[in-house]
């Protein structure tokens, strides 16, 4: 097993190897979660805390069952209710929870970065749940894990990424994720929901996604939040959907066999056609969920394995 | 009369743009001709051959008195100042309250001639409270000691507002320090928009706003010819802009912070918050651009654009951190980088440092000539050190050059011919 980090903060810091290591483990909490008994005792007794400083449902609840299942202490903190409210600051909040001797927090974050601030102020292994536009690991990996099992291999394939990239840390992560992979990547978007410098990524850039999706393997598809609609970015959510959003008719650009993905929760008619995201021969968009909770497991499997052997080199009880 | 001679130093005339050995002779607080001093009453300091030049002259230092004492006070402002090498501070105003009545200024320069070793001259706000609509009483306010008038970083966005400031203040010959920068295009924003602020995920203002802001400003000071300084000038497409507003005559200057000259927006690294200053860390071909506009004298001054920050605000998500960096003891340290990858020469250095931010105030500092006051450094440019920012004179230890490389020491500072820091204690 080539895992050797600490947290998992983010997928720029995690070597091809690792990657292939992670997903070949979450291959088996698929199975695992497939059997009338989904559990094992891979963390007990140890304890799991969920910070959502951002409302979520899914990705909150992905995480709880993956800790669940592993037979962590889970504990779901949802902070906008609570201490921000009264004024403490995020190291504040971190350095009381790591008093409670957490092994595994999971944050989520609305600024770039405060997962990483966080990872350095305590002392138990952090997952990255999310943060600003910057990364959300997890995600990448669950996409990765979909697209290996459906196209039967995570390399050499064109992919195309549609959608609202500047403000999407899904589309960060999967860029560096499928980059590593030795993937060919495409992003589609208007130009107002590209971040600048993308010409330096290593990617193609396409403002029409008829050319963009022409022979795409996978096309993933992201979420356009509804702030950005109405004039701010975009002139409107008919001309969107009219130009980017996914139908049959533009992915008939796309190989015959493309699978289409979704991070969720889905907008359907301002992204995507409502009939083709329930396509089950194209859209694969509940593997995405089924697959989110293994890799979630698989993640904090290796992480609190990593957190066990630090602590008995350092001497510290376990 | 009290008379010192400055023995066997090697002495960087900016003017001149030479670095002579030999003595300097210094009589009742400003530099005299040698001849006209007896040796016999004369104190001896022996330089042993190191750097004699003007003291460091920083427009743009932050103490932040009032309101933000437990940040900088004057006194350990001063002395940071003096152990960094900087005879003159010239304070900006803004703290809070603003520096923006006469009765304000004349707390500030009391407490200031009271707890600080070197100079200070306090900039004034230019429009009440900072807050873009009122003019301030630049007559006043002039007459009380202020040196410049500036809203800092919070730009005077009403052009009409803008307009009728520049107008007042040259009716008065007042000089107006601006930050140029297009406030719509850079609210928010924490990073330079590019490869590196896209990929960390942070909010970003393209560097044209920058030249926007410029161009703005330019096209009304040559509408009422009044006397116009850049803050911070950091962008190459900006400098383009004043290369030509120089070359058609109109009465303007610009700076840069030493920051900008010396770190570029990678070196932000892993959301480290030390490295967040206002306006952002630009690419490595802007940083290039700038350092040789310092060499070819289009940016005229240097400054440190000392900015103290407690721990709390900056021991938070990158977005949320407070902007600047304290820089008065490392101004000099980080500026002869510059000059150990042989970009500048000491004279063109200390031109940027020390001549031309007093001629633009009008001091008569800034000059190893006779007849200027004797506010002098002797330091040593080679001196290796690593900065622990926990040995920093000033409150704040916000500084991104810690547990840096740095060489140069300054031995001896002097303003008025007086010792402030140096001897037994440096």
């Amino acid at each position: 097993m080539s895992f050797g980090a600490t947290h998992l903060l983010g997928i720029e810091t995690l070597s091809p190897a690792e990657i292939v290591s992670l997903l070949d483990l979450s291959e088996s909490y698929v199975n695992l979660n497939r059997r009338d008994v989904k559990h094992s005792e891979a963390l007990a007794g140890l304890t799991q805390i969920n910070m959502f400083f951002e409302a979520s449902t899914r990705t909150q609840a992905s995480f709880e069952l993956a800790g669940k299942r592993l037979g962590a202490d889970v504990m779901n903190l949802t902070m906008q209710a609570s201490s921000i409210r009264k004024g403490e600051t995020l190291i504040d909040t971190a350095m009381t929870l790591n008093a409670m001797h957490p092994d595994l927090l999971v944050m989520r974050h609305p600024n770039s970065g405060a997962v990483n601030l966080l990872a350095e102020k305590v002392n138990c292994a952090v997952v990255n749940a999310g943060d600003g536009r910057h990364e959300h690991p997890t995600q990448a990996l669950l996409d990765a894990l979909t697209i290996r099992r459906a196209k039967g291999r995570l390399h050499r394939l064109r992919i195309a990424i549609c959608g609202d990239i500047a403000h999407s840390r899904v589309a960060r992560s999967n860029i560096l994720l499928l980059g590593k992979m030795e993937n060919r990547v495409r992003l589609i978007g208007p130009p107002t929901l590209m971040p600048s410098g993308v010409a330096d990524w290593g990617v193609e850039v396409f403002s029409d996604m008829r050319a963009g999706l022409e022979g795409a393997d996978v096309v993933m598809m992201l979420r356009l939040q509804k702030e950005r609609m109405d004039g701010a970015f975009i002139p409107s959510e008919r001309e969107y959907y009219h130009r980017f959003g996914l139908d049959a008719a533009k992915l008939a650009m796309a190989a015959p066999d493309a699978i289409v993905m979704h991070p969720g929760p889905m907008n359907r008619g301002v992204e995507i056609d409502g009939t083709l995201a329930d396509d089950i021969n194209r859209s694969v968009i509940q593997d995405q969920v089924e697959m989110g909770v293994a890799v979630r497991m698989a993640a904090m499997d290796l992480l609190a394995r990593n957190l066990r052997a630090a602590r008995q080199r350092d001497g510290v009880m376990v | 009369m009290t008379a010192t001679v400055f023995r066997d130093a090697q002495r960087v005339d900016p003017v001149a743009a030479t670095v002579t050995r030999g003595d300097l002779a210094v009589v009742d607080g400003a530099i005299a001709e040698a001849r006209a001093i007896d040796l016999a009453d004369a104190e001896i300091i022996d330089c042993a051959g190191k750097f004699l030049a003007p003291g460091i002259v920083d427009i743009g230092c932050k103490v932040s008195e009032p309101g933000e004492r437990h940040k900088e006070s004057f006194r350990s402002a001063g002395r940071a100042a003096a152990a960094g090498g900087v005879t003159t501070i010239v304070t900006r105003p803004d703290t809070q309250p603003a520096i923006d009545t006469p009765e304000v200024l004349e707390f500030v320069t009391r407490r200031a001639n009271e707890d600080a070793p070197v100079h200070v001259l306090p900039i004034a706000a230019l429009t009440k409270a900072r807050a873009g609509r009122e003019m301030v009483e630049i007559g006043f306010l002039k007459d009380a000691g202020a040196v410049a008038f500036s809203d800092c970083d919070a730009v005077v966005a009403d052009n009409k507002v803008f307009s009728r400031c520049l107008t007042y203040a040259k009716s008065l010959e007042a000089l107006v320090v601006a930050h140029p920068q297009d406030p719509v295009l850079s609210a928010g924003a924490a990073a330079t928009s590019g490869k590196f602020a896209a990929l960390k995920g942070l909010p970003a203002v393209s560097p044209v706003a920058e030249r926007m802001g410029l161009d703005r400003d330019l096209a009304l000071v040559e509408m009422t010819g009044a006397r116009y300084h850049a803050d911070q000038l950091t962008t190459a497409r900006a400098l383009a802009r004043l290369e030509r507003a120089k070359a058609s005559g109109l009465d303007v200057t610009a700076g840069i912070s030493i920051h900008h000259l010396t770190l570029n927006e990678l070196d932000v690294g892993d959301y480290r918050t030390f490295f967040k200053v206002k306006p952002p860390l630009r690419s490595e071909e802007d940083r290039i651009a700038c350092v040789e506009a310092v060499a070819s004298g289009l940016i005229d001054v240097i400054s440190s654009m000392h900015t103290p920050q407690d721990e709390e605000s900056k021991r938070l998500p990158f977005e949320e951190a407070a902007s600047g960096a304290v820089a008065l003891e490392t101004v000099l340290p980080a500026a002869l980088r510059l000059y150990h990858a042989g970009q500048l020469d000491l004279p063109t250095l200390f031109r940027a440092l020390s001549t031309n931010p007093a001629a633009r105030l009008g001091l008569k500092a800034g000059r190893l000539a006779p007849g200027a006051p004797a506010d002098l450094i002797l330091f040593d440019p080679d001196a290796p050190f690593v900065l622990d920012r926990f040995t920093l004179r000033s409150k704040s230890k916000n500084t991104p050059f810690d547990g840096a490389r740095l060489q140069g020491r300054v031995l001896g500072t002097w303003v008025d011919g007086r010792r402030v820091f140096g001897g037994e204690d440096a």
